[in-house]
């Protein structure tokens, strides 16, 4: 099963923040696709997602000034 | 009580973003500290740290019981009560909780802690903070703590030297493992002979803070079985390990502390005073 947060016009820390405790609603093994409109936040929320025992599956501009990383719950 | 899976607001996630991102807490740390019960014993200067810390942190229901009032010799380490000078300083440290947390529920005890509600007042919390000044309350808080299975954190100042330690009951040294009997009366001169160090109750009452949130957390090491003693003039720390003395009167293997009776709690004058009240 795959989840969606969109995080477009949310800031750092709270990206992060939001994104953790949607992970911390699934399970083990779901995936995540995260929606951000920033650069800077869509590097950092990945490196942190990774930190926290996470899964990277992928990180993709989908339009111009808009990411989208795909994680998976570890 | 509160869901343990319910939402956080935006608020919340705001206001606790800085822990919540830690990996060991988490919005499920945050929700057990949202649902954690702590009872500060004592809203002096150990305590206006531990209060603040607890609340600000989101601890769901804090219990303080005091029965003095504000004075002003209280503000010079006392840092809760700013602006109450001859307030319960129960009730004005419910306010200055007000005014940092609206997320916690204040419980007012306005009363001394003594043996006809000791074991009750401590029944209905996860975790105690002693805050107390004199070693009879020291003693009857370990007491009470024991007898209803309560952890809790022990602190004590002086001057320019403080300790701080934690019980957890039956699992090492209760206070009095670690402090068999109070020192001979007048040993220890009291904060009005001595004077105290205006920060050093907020350094040893911030560790007692640390103890209860990580007690609720289930994270890192406890001072259980350690002495945390701090000097602030040659700025150091150092511990003392103590373990659990099996002739202990109230945890040990044949325990004669069954019950709180107040006259096991009377603090003995020093023989000068004796002396002056025979007069």
């Amino acid at each position: 099963m795959t989840e969606e947060l969109d995080l477009r016009g949310e800031v750092c820390p709270y990206t992060f923040v939001r994104t953790k405790l949607k992970l911390e609603e699934m399970e083990s093994g779901e995936d995540l696709i995260v929606l951000l409109d920033d650069a800077i936040a869509t590097a950092n929320v990945s490196k942190s997602l990774r930190n926290e025992g996470h899964q990277i599956k992928g990180i993709k501009g989908i339009s111009d000034g808009v990411w989208e990383i795909i994680a998976k719950k570890g | 009580m509160r869901s343990l899976t319910r939402k956080f607001t935006d608020d919340q996630i705001m206001r606790y973003s800085r822990q919540i991102i830690l990996p060991e807490v988490g919005g499920t740390g945050q929700r057990k500290l949202l649902n954690s019960k702590v009872l500060v014993l004592g809203a002096g200067g150990l305590g206006s740290a531990a209060i603040a810390y607890l609340a600000a942190a989101g601890v769901g229901t804090l219990g303080i019981i005091d029965n003095d009032l504000v004075e002003i010799s209280n503000l010079q380490r006392q840092i809760i009560h700013g602006g109450n000078i001859g307030m319960s300083k129960a009730k004005s440290a419910e306010s200055f909780v007000r005014t940092i947390n609206g997320d916690v529920d204040v419980v007012t005890y306005e009363e001394l802690f003594q043996a006809g509600n000791a074991r009750k007042t401590v029944r209905g919390y996860d975790f105690v903070i002693d805050g107390s000044d004199n070693f009879p309350t020291h003693y009857m808080i370990n007491d009470a703590c024991i007898l209803e299975k309560k952890p809790c954190s022990h602190g004590s100042i002086l001057r320019y030297e403080g300790y701080a330690t934690t019980v957890v009951p039956m699992k090492g040294p209760c206070y009095r493992c670690i402090f068999k009997r109070p020192p001979p009366p007048g040993l220890i001169p009291n904060c009005q002979e001595a004077g105290v160090f205006g920060v050093l109750p907020g350094i040893i009452g911030s560790i007692q803070a640390s103890e209860a949130l990580k007690f609720i957390l289930g994270i890192g090491e406890l001072l259980t079985g350690r002495l945390l003693c701090f000097n602030a003039l040659d700025m150091s720390f150092y511990s003392a390990s103590a373990e659990r003395n099996r002739n202990c009167a109230i945890c040990g293997d044949h325990p004669n502390i069954w019950e709180i009776d107040q006259r096991n709690y009377v603090e003995t004058m020093p023989e000068e005073c004796r002396f002056k009240v025979q007069l």
